[in-house]
């Protein structure tokens, strides 16, 4: 794998279940007392985001510097990138200094096949528009695993919400199908892609028929700039037909787990007592993001040796 | 205007007479004499069209030579010479320039520029004022300047009240024609490729084919109630065929182009982000690619149009949502044509021309000069085209400023070797002479 544009760029099955069987290894360093091996020493990875992303970004740039790797951080705000340079520009500059690896984020979709295209670093998509947003789907299918065992096999998955404009949701359906999930996408019709052709999933507008069956609930953002585009009425019909209220938690089985890949909006897609309630996966999801871009950067530049 | 002779000798003659072998004379710009066996005269220049077909030049009803405002991309010189190594004697550019070609001193100005150029340079004039779909150009002053075909292209009229009255007022104007870049704005904001299933994978928002085909209805119904003629741009959609189909069977003087690109690719050209793929209207399905061929085959097509769109690099090279759309055709259009419909035997040779010389030429009101038939005392706008050549497209070698070329890289059958405007070569042996 020379770089990380998109779910399928993880070779299959195969290749997933591989990323994270090694992301295990990446968890077990974090907990050491010095939670740092020198695999990636003298390597340069530079994060180029031009949406605001804390998580992400920080995550990647943890990950890196628990490698030992040099990181960089491109960020729109204070870059040329305001003074008119283009995409282009910016990737040779920066591959001008000699890096090793780019993380991009961008708000079109497909930016990072382009980078990838330009660019003799590898690239790693930290989400693209609309499009994908490769590592979240690993680090959801990996804190997953750790609580249902290595197989996913036949885990039924809700991904509740704005589906049509989440790049989260097009890498969730790709990674929890290649792992054997059962997946139902749910949400206003006016939130599901326009067309579902190939896609493996079921679709239901109804939450309450879905919730009593699901072994796990992922909810997506609710974005309030959808109202302008008269994609439903108001953030409280949201909350009351779709969101994830405490009487709903209640109707689902015990063991259903929830997930969220944040920021959550309170209150609109999911409760506040269900965020912060033992069934939520959402904290935890944060802190495997580390271990999984550990992974992945480990993955695109090191030697192939024993991680240490 | 030569008054020297040319000669083309050996080639297969083909307008809409029927085909022959025979040699056509050139004197003084016009043609003199069609006929097997001639002799040259004394100080001719004599054209070999062994294994090739002369016809009459290539009509390209719409393309964008960038004039004036974005020289970089391409002017009406490089646009021009581009568009004779393509076979054509005659184009038509779109008046989405900057400024605008709503003002007759900007359109006395692009065509005081075409007349050096190597093809006949028309254009189309604006609908609107600034192509802003409220107040009407002055669209008599245009058609005095010869404009026939008003459009806003790039922009749809979205306002039927406005394309009502569009329609209402060049019925005074014999010859004039409204046509129509048939997307309704509403449905296609924030789009960036044909909506399907394409779309929904890439996570890139898309333009549904209903944002053409409600439109083209809506205008065959308003060309109904006012008489108005009528002419779809760039038709993408096969639902948008269907209505043109029947408006014709009904009567209404409607007519429509489709390009090259929309009978032979599709929306699943975009699967790799590369904004080359990227135009308006969009790449479709196969379903419709085969439409698209149909409406070609029975006549609801009328004309093959490339919608030349050249882009400066460094605006192609960016994110597919940040680029502009469009694409290149004007040098490729008639062997792509060839390539892909004549020679698999989905059209004729004679087809083909119809949709690519004698059709436009009608529909554009050049057809006392341009588009057949060959025969003496007609203007000398001629192309002979090598139907055996193989090349490939090098976007590097094109004539045009740009490189934005969907083809690159194609192997193509058939290339243009002679282009004749007025009698004289504007490309001998399938180099440009200007």
């Amino acid at each position: 794998m020379k770089h990380l544009c998109s779910v399928d760029d993880l070779g299959g099955r195969a290749g997933i279940e591989q990323m994270l069987d090694l992301t295990d290894s990446f968890v077990e360093i974090q907990q050491r007392d010095i939670p740092k091996v020198p695999a990636l020493r003298g390597k340069t990875v530079v994060s180029l985001f031009f949406e605001d992303s804390t998580r992400t970004r920080l995550s990647f740039e943890t990950a890196a510097k628990r490698l030992s790797a040099d990181t960089m951080t491109f960020t729109v705000g204070s870059s040329s990138v305001k003074k008119g340079e283009s995409l282009l520009d910016t990737v040779q500059t920066i591959e001008a200094m000699g890096v090793d690896a780019i993380v991009v984020r961008h708000g079109a979709a497909g930016a990072a096949h382009r980078v990838a295209s330009w660019a003799q670093a590898s690239v790693v998509n930290g989400g693209d528009g609309r499009h994908e947003h490769p590592t979240q789907a690993l680090l959801d299918a990996f804190t997953l695993r750790r609580h249902r065992g290595p197989s996913l096999d036949g885990c039924r998955v809700a991904i509740v919400g704005d589906i049509r404009n989440s790049r989260v949701a097009r890498s969730n359906v790709k990674l929890f199908h290649e792992l054997g999930c059962d997946l139902t996408l749910v949400g206003p019709p006016t939130l599901m892609p326009e067309r579902l052709d190939g896609w493996p999933v079921s679709v239901s507008y109804d939450i309450d028929e879905v919730l009593p069956d699901v072994d796990v609930v992922y909810l997506l953002r609710i974005q309030r700039e959808r109202i302008d585009q008269a994609l439903f009425p108001t953030l409280r019909e949201y909350a009351n037909r779709w969101g994830l209220t405490v009487a709903r938690a209640a109707r689902m089985k015990p063991d259903t787990f929830v997930m969220h890949p944040g920021p959550m909006n309170r209150g609109v897609e999911i409760a506040a007592e269900v965020a912060d309630s033992s069934r939520s996966l959402v904290t935890e999801q944060v802190a495997n993001g580390v271990a999984v871009r550990m992974a992945v950067l480990w993955s695109l530049l090191g030697s192939g040796g024993p991680v240490v | 205007m030569s008054s020297s002779e040319v000669l083309i000798t050996g080639g297969r003659v083909l307008d809409q007479t029927g085909e022959r072998t025979a040699d056509v004379r050139v004197v003084g710009g016009l043609i003199a004499e069609v006929g097997a066996g001639l002799a040259p005269s004394a100080g001719a220049t004599v054209l070999d069209a062994e294994g090739c077909v002369v016809t009459s030049g290539l009509v390209d009803i719409q393309v964008h030579f960038r004039e004036p405002g974005r020289e970089d991309a391409e002017n009406v010189e490089t646009g021009a010479r581009a568009a004779a190594l393509g076979g054509c004697t005659a184009v038509v550019c779109m008046p989405n320039t900057d400024p605008p070609l709503d003002d007759a001193a900007v359109v006395q100005a692009v065509l005081e520029r075409g007349r050096r150029a190597a093809c006949d340079v028309r254009v189309a004039g604006c609908i609107t004022k600034g192509r802003a779909g409220s107040e009407l150009a002055p669209l008599g002053e245009l058609y005095d300047l010869g404009v026939r075909i008003f459009t806003d292209d790039g922009d749809c009229v979205a306002d039927a009240g406005v394309m009502r009255r569009a329609f209402e007022y060049t019925r005074a104007f014999p010859g004039a024609v409204v046509a129509q870049h048939a997307e309704d704005p509403a449905l296609v904001r924030g789009g960036h490729m044909h909506e399907g299933a394409w779309s929904a994978r890439l996570g890139i928002p898309g333009r549904p084919a209903e944002a053409e085909s409600s439109i083209v209805a809506r205008d065959i119904a308003l060309a109904r109630l006012t008489g108005g003629r009528y002419h779809v741009l760039h038709l993408s959609a096969g639902a948008s065929a269907t209505l043109v189909r029947a408006a014709k069977a009904e009567g209404l003087r409607v007519t429509a182009e489709c390009t090259p690109q929309h009978l032979v690719l599709t929306d699943e050209a975009c699967a790799q982000f590369d904004p080359v793929f990227k135009m308006n209207p969009p790449l479709r399905e196969s379903a419709d690619v085969e439409a698209l061929r149909a409406a070609l085959l029975d006549g609801t097509i009328d004309a093959i149009a490339t919608d030349h769109a050249p882009h400066a690099p460094e605006t192609k090279d960016v994110p597919f949502e940040e680029a502009p759309p469009g694409m290149l055709g004007v040098e490729t259009a008639y062997s792509v044509v060839y390539t892909t419909l004549v020679e698999p035997g989905v059209l004729t040779l004679a087809q083909a021309l119809t949709a690519l010389s004698w059709n436009p030429a009608r529909i554009a009101g050049l057809d006392a000069e341009h588009g057949g038939p060959i025969e003496s005392g007609r203007p000398a706008h001629l192309c002979v085209f090598d139907t055996t050549e193989r090349w490939q497209v090098d976007g590097h070698r094109l004539a045009s400023r740009s490189r934005n070329s969907p083809w690159e890289g194609w192997k193509l059958t058939g290339k243009v070797r002679h282009t004749l405007l007025h009698g004289a070569p504007t490309v001998c042996d399938g180099a440009a002479t200007r």
